[in-house]
């Protein structure tokens, strides 16, 4: 079973100039390193250290996340969306992994 | 002019101390609209039973700060939805002896739609079961699985995700007929202080509903929130949890998450929510 699982919400319609805010959350257990395990030793840290987000091509947010961050990291932004276009989100985890999710957006 | 000042600050303190209740009433109207399409009601008339010891009923949804209540009117902000998503995973998973999933015998998980409302019920041998019961019955009995801890994840995960499926319907648990005794033996449990501070449940959520104690709002205790998202555990805390926090916080031996005594006060404060929509998975302090 799979822990690790991006969601997105964006609003269901806009105009072409519009202001839209996007929600995304990414669930996921951000083990900080501070912690031990019940024998005492270190749980190795594994946080999602970076997040992104592509409009139309261009980085409309680049986030460095640090061990501080809770579990479950949920980030909000607003976007001004001129065209129709895919928004691209992209999580990089400390082990490796990369999370990607694409979604289509339609402006009228 | 320092003296002013400290004069001023007393009457403050006595003023609020005098306003008593009406300083921390339940929201007066504030209204639970989820994702802007699902009203759910959060105060109703109560039922007969309570012969009057409430003046209406609350959900303690009504007793959160703004940012806590607006937490839940949005699925996607309600950091529960997440427990109950795995849950969908866990639904479809075939486990045991008998490789058998939830789907296997229940199809999709809306066919247990009003399940909730009326846990907890006596099952068919007489006894009282909770949700979980027959979670762990089913997994044992018709799986071969090994049963699930009370407030383990899985179960957290399913029971969020069956509870879901019945929100917005009101609380009918029964209360006569064969549930009639435990449902005494709840009310009993309610009225019974416990503990060094000989505190019991209606000392808080009859008697002094709406007041604070230290930093926390008493709300009613209703149960109909239930399994809720506690931004304190940042995890779903199951009602028997919150039932053996409140047992500790009156300096009192517990009983055990899944006990007889556990299951009888589920039933007997479940029925003082009787009219209460189940909100599935709520969100709390």
């Amino acid at each position: 079973m799979s822990d690790v699982r991006p969601r997105i919400r964006l609003p269901r319609s806009a105009n072409a100039g519009d202001v839209i805010e996007v929600k995304t959350l990414i669930s996921h257990n951000m083990e900080t390193g501070l912690r031990r395990d019940g024998s005492g030793n270190a749980i190795p840290r594994q946080i999602i250290n970076r997040f992104t987000c592509e409009y139309a091509g261009k980085l409309v947010v680049d986030v460095t996340m640090e061990p501080a961050i809770s579990a479950n990291p949920y980030m909000e932004f607003d976007v001004q969306v001129d065209e129709s276009a895919d928004f691209v989100f992209t999580w990089y985890d400390d082990d490796g992994s990369v999370y990607s999710e694409t979604q289509s957006f339609e402006v009228s | 002019m320092k003296t002013m000042t400290k004069l001023w600050a007393t009457a403050a303190i006595c003023g609020a101390v005098l306003s008593g209740r009406a300083f921390a009433d339940p929201h007066p109207d504030a209204e639970l609209i989820i994702e802007g399409e699902l009203h759910i009601a959060t105060r109703a008339e109560p039922p007969e039973h309570l012969g009057g010891v409430l003046p209406e009923i609350y959900s303690g949804w009504l007793f959160r700060t703004d940012e806590t209540r607006e937490l839940q009117m949005d699925d996607f902000d309600n950091p529960g939805m997440l427990f109950a998503e795995r849950g969908e995973d866990r639904w479809e998973l075939a486990e045991g002896t008998a490789n058998q999933s939830c789907a296997d015998c229940h199809g999709t998980v809306d066919s247990l739609a009003g399940v909730r409302a009326v846990m907890p019920k006596v099952n068919e041998n007489g006894e009282l079961w909770s949700l979980q019961n027959y979670i762990n019955n089913c997994r044992t009995e018709r799986m071969g699985a090994d049963a699930w801890g009370w407030n383990s994840e899985p179960m957290k995960d399913v029971t969020s995700l069956i509870s879901l499926q019945s929100r917005g319907m009101p609380v009918a648990v029964k209360i006569d007929g064969e549930a009639a005794e435990f449902w005494e033996k709840g009310r009993e449990m309610y009225y019974t202080r416990f503990g060094q501070l000989e505190l019991s449940c209606a000392n808080c959520h009859e008697d002094n509903w709406g007041r604070m104690i230290r930093a926390d709002h008493l709300s009613q205790g209703m149960s109909n929130g239930f399994p809720t998202y506690r931004l304190k555990n940042a995890s779903i805390v199951p009602l028997h949890q919150r039932f053996r926090g409140c047992i500790r916080d009156t300096r009192g031996e517990s009983f055990a998450e899944g006990s007889q005594e556990f299951r009888e006060l589920e039933l007997y404060v479940a029925s003082r929510g009787l009219g209460l929509p189940i909100e599935g998975v709520s969100v709390r302090q």
